[in-house]
This record gives C-alpha cells, sequence and structure tokens, in this order.
C-alpha cells in the first residue's frame, strides 16, 4: 500500500473516531430532513400548493447545501487549521511525503463524507416521504459538486490566511451561519426576501443552493449561479495555494 | 551503509556495554578522527525580517558523532538545525548533508534524515502503532516499528491515542518516528525538554544505542548535563554565532577553576555566552 492510500485511510479512520464530527458530516443531513418532516405535520402532507409534493420533499436541495456548509466550514476547516497550529504538516514536511499529501487526504475524506451524508439522507428521504429524488440528476450533480467545490475553496482559503486555529474556527462560524441563511435553511426558495436573494445569488453557498433548486424541479440552474460557484472555487483554490503557510 | 539498521535487527537488545557503562566527565571521541564529515555547514546566516537569527555559522559533523548545539533560548539553535534539515531556506551560506546540498537536494535527503522537531505533535487520535505504520510506509527502507517501539519502551501503548500518552512518551514516540525511516542523520531538537529524570537518561540511552549503530545524530539542547554527558562536541551557540566548538571537557578545561571550585560545563557556558549583556 502506498503511503498517500495510506495517509486517506489514516485520517478517514480519525474522521469516524471524532464522534461530533462524523454524526454531523454523515448522519445529521438525514436527521434533519426526519425530524423536520415529522415534527411539522404539514410538510409531510402532500399539498395542492406545491403540485401534489410534500413541502419536506422540496426542502431536500436546501439541505444538501447545509451539508456542504455543514462539512466545509466546520470538519474541514477545524482540522486544517489545527494540523498546521500542532505541527502536523511540519513534521511531514519532514519526511519523504509532502504535507500538501495530507491536506489531498482530508479532502478526499471530507468529499467521502459529504457524498455519504447527502445519499443518506436522500435515502432517508425517499423512504420516509417517498421523495422521487430531483427530476434532473445530472443538473443537480453538477450544481452539487460546483457549490462544494466552491465551499471547499473558500475553507482553504479561511485556513491559509487566519493566524491560528482560534481565529480560523471562529471565521469559519462567521462565514457559515449566513451562508445558511443565503442558501435558504431558514427562508427556503420564494420565502427569501428579495433583496436578500440579490445578495445569496453572488455567495457561494447561496447560488448552489438556488442552482440545486432549479435542478431539483428539472431546470437547469441559471448560468449566473454556476458561474459564481466555479469562479469562487477558482479564486479562493488559487489564494489558498499562495498564501497557505505550513508552520 | 553496512552500519545502518536494517529491518529485524534487534532494537531491544541493543548493546549491553552503553548501558552498563558509567560515564564520567571526560570522554573519548573514537570516531572523531576517522569518521568521514556527514554534515557540513558554512557561513549559514538566517535573518527573519531584519533580525538576524543565525549569522555566520559554520561546522562540520563526523559520521558516528553526537555533535550538540548548546545555546540559551533565541540563540538560533533551532533555526541552524531546520536549515539543516531542509525546512528553512538559508540567506547565505551552503549545508552539505551526506554531500548533498540540505535545500536542492532536500526531497532526496529526506529519506535519509529523520528529525525530532521541537513542538510537534499529532493528530489526538491517532494510536501508538498506527503512527509507526504509517510514518513507517512512507519510507523505502523502514526499520522494524515494533522493535523501535520496544526500544523506546512504548510497548504497552502500541494501541493507546496520541492524547492520553504522557509527555515523556510523547517524546519517545517522537524520538522512534524520527528514527523509523533507518535514517543516517537524525536531528533532535529539545530531545528530554520535560521528560523526568529517570525518562531522561533512558532517552540518552537510547541515542548512544543510536549512535552506536553507526547513525550521526545532531541534537539541540539547553540542558548542560544532557550536553555533557552526551555528546562528543558541542558547538555553543550564542546571538545566533558560534563562540566555541570542542568537545566537553576542553570546553570546561578553557575555564580552569571558579570561585576556588573546579568549573563544570555550566561555568564554561556562561563564560562564554552573554558577552553582549551588561554583567
Amino acid at each position: 500500500m502506498s503511503a498517500l492510500t495510506r495517509l486517506a485511510g489514516s485520517e478517514a479512520r480519525l474522521f469516524l473516531r471524532e464522534p461530533v464530527g462524523a454524526f454531523f458530516a454523515l448522519a445529521f443531513p438525514a436527521v434533519l430532513v426526519i425530524v423536520l418532516g415529522n415534527a411539522i405535520p404539514a410538510f409531510s402532507e402532500p399539498s395542492p400548493d406545491f403540485g401534489g409534493e410534500r413541502p419536506i420533499n422540496l426542502y431536500l436541495p436546501v439541505v444538501l447545501a447545509l451539508a456542504i456548509g455543514t462539512v466545509t466550514m466546520t470538519s474541514l476547516l477545524g482540522v486544517l487549521a489545527q494540523y498546521r497550529e500542532r505541527g502536523v504538516l511540519k513534521r511531514l514536511a519532514t519526511t519523504p511525503v509532502k504535507p500538501s499529501a495530507l491536506i489531498g487526504a482530508q479532502l478526499a475524506v471530507n468529499a467521502g463524507a459529504l457524498l455519504t451524508g447527502a445519499a443518506l439522507m436522500l435515502v432517508m428521504a425517499a423512504i420516509a416521504f417517498g421523495s422521487s429524488g430531483p427530476e434532473n440528476w445530472p443538473a443537480l450533480l453538477v450544481a452539487f459538486l460546483l457549490g462544494g467545490a466552491a465551499m471547499t475553496g473558500v475553507a482553504l482559503f479561511i485556513a491559509a490566511v487566519a493566524p491560528n486555529a482560534r481565529a480560523s474556527a471562529g471565521i469559519g462560524t462567521l462565514v457559515y451561519f449566513p451562508m445558511l441563511f443565503f442558501a435558504g435553511v431558514w427562508t427556503p426558495g420564494d420565502m427569501m426576501p428579495d433583496g436578500a436573494q440579490r445578495v445569496a445569488d453572488f455567495t457561494p453557498l447561496g447560488a448552489a443552493s438556488q442552482a440545486m433548486q432549479a435542478a431539483w424541479s428539472g431546470d437547469w440552474p441559471q448560468p449566473l449561479h454556476l458561474a459564481v460557484t466555479a469562479a469562487y472555487t477558482l479564486v479562493t483554490c488559487t489564494l489558498a495555494i499562495r498564501l497557505f503557510r505550513w508552520q | 551503509m553496512a552500519l545502518r539498521v536494517s529491518p529485524g535487527t534487534g532494537w531491544g537488545l541493543l548493546h549491553p556495554r552503553v548501558g552498563a557503562q558509567p560515564h564520567t566527565g571526560v570522554r573519548t571521541v573514537p570516531l572523531l578522527s576517522v569518521g568521514m564529515t556527514v554534515i557540513e555547514v558554512n557561513g549559514l546566516t538566517k535573518r527573519y525580517g531584519d533580525r538576524t537569527v543565525v549569522d555566520g555559522v559554520s561546522f562540520t559533523v563526523a559520521e558516528g558523532e553526537i555533535f550538540g548545539i548548546l545555546g540559551e533560548n533565541g540563540a538560533g539553535k533551532t533555526t541552524t538545525v531546520e536549515c539543516i534539515s531542509g525546512l528553512r531556506t538559508p540567506d547565505s551560506g551552503t549545508i552539505s548533508v551526506l554531500g548533498m546540498d540540505a535545500h536542492t537536494d532536500r526531497e532526496q535527503l529526506r529519506r535519509l534524515i529523520g528529525v525530532q522537531l521541537q513542538e510537534s505533535q499529532l493528530q489526538d487520535r491517532l494510536r501508538v502503532g498506527e503512527a509507526m505504520q504509517l510514518y513507517a510506509s512512507f519510507y523505502p527502507d523502514p526499520a522494524d516499528w515494533r522493535e523501535l517501539v520496544a526500544a523506546v519502551g512504548l510497548n504497552e501503548q502500541v494501541r493507546m491515542p496520541y492524547a492520553k500518552l504522557s509527555g515523556g512518551q510523547k517524546q519517545r514516540l517522537s524520538i522512534a518516528l524520527a528514527l523509523i525511516g533507518n535514517p543516517r542523520v537524525a536531528i533532535l531538537d529539545e530531545l528530554t525538554t520535560g521528560l523526568d529524570p529517570r525518562a531522561r537518561r533512558e532517552t540518552w540511552k537510547l541515542i548512544r544505542q543510536i549512535r552506536d549503530r553507526g547513525v550521526t545524530v545532531l541534537l539541540v539542547t539547553h540542558f548542560m548535563d544532557e550536553a555533557e554527558r552526551l555528546c562528543d562536541r558541542l558547538a555553543v551557540l550564542d546571538g545566533g554565532r558560534i563562540v566555541a566548538l570542542d568537545t566537553p571537557a576542553a570546553l570546561i578545561a578553557g575555564v580552569g577553576d571558579v570561585d576556588g571550585y573546579r568549573a563544570n560545563l555550566e561555568d564554561a557556558f556562561l563564560a562564554l555566552t552573554g558577552s553582549d549583556r551588561d554583567n
């Protein structure tokens, strides 16, 4: 087994040993949908207002955005900042393996956790509320991957510029909650005020959420939303690579 | 190459003579005159901003030597060894390790050098055995990790996560990780800081065992007893410059008597350093 696969395997094991982080990445999206669907009866009743669809099912793309935000802003960001502060990256720099391999392993583990958590949520929604999933699968996948890449870039950028792990976690929280707001976690779909909607168009998670909501109902996302997520990915990743300090 | 530790050679049964030999202040330096030069530092200078932390440092380390860099906090010890390890780029001067350039050939050198860094930790939930196996997988010809774990006395802790280890156990794991790649040169920064007296002596014993296997050891310390007991030669660093370089015995002999007592290394150290301070 190569050093890289060992590193990824080791990071995956460590990820699963952190019960809180593992829960939020893997189980939280599914649990949230089940709880919401059961706590508010109207959510799980087929409604003529939503074309006979259960309202909870229309909330699923927003939960996907929430899952992206949670994994990138808490799990990934927390680990990156800590690995530098504790000298894990520097320690690795003295071996034949580059510290960037550890960051690569972390990206792979978090991407795997995000995909697993999202898939689990979709399966549970199908079982519990008869959700038939997105009507435009390819569009949803594109929007989901672009949204995930954009938020990963934001996490890498914060990890690159934050002076220490505390600051990094603080900035992460300051970004996380507004991102959830613009993704429509509290005001899904048309419920978001117009002014906020305009801002949301230009935030990475807001754009991703709207792109996924469009894909969910069978449309192709607005080019603006895809362009915004792609631009965030490009800019944040470029800056992070330039600014990242290994020690 | 014949001196290198090959996989499966008994780390646990090393050299009874080393442990049994009582150490007096005066020691012979068997390999000094015959060993080839393994580390050659020439005019090393490193600045952070406009502060010069290492200022024209030069020394050589022979194969099989335990070479110490002694100095107060901020004397430039860590920066010096970080440059030698290829972690920092010198502003000027050259560093050759095993005939290669410490900076430009650092990729290649990482396979041949084991480094223990000051204040470098591992992931909290990574277990001792897992860390050893993981780091072993990074090297082309690693040592047997189980024997190494036994040699540093962590057999009981193989399944223990890093966060649960005591300070001394973390330190010993760090030493074991520095040796897992079967290095020809071991660079150890503040080896025994935070260890209790017994663990410190155990660690010294381990370092001598490593050296007796043909590994060249470069260590950084601010402990006088450690420098005196363990090192064949010492470079005393003060304000980024080498103010003395000799065997511990010769450094002490150079001071003569202090207040009617025979000087020790601390007296020698104090006499050599702090020239720019007002006392």
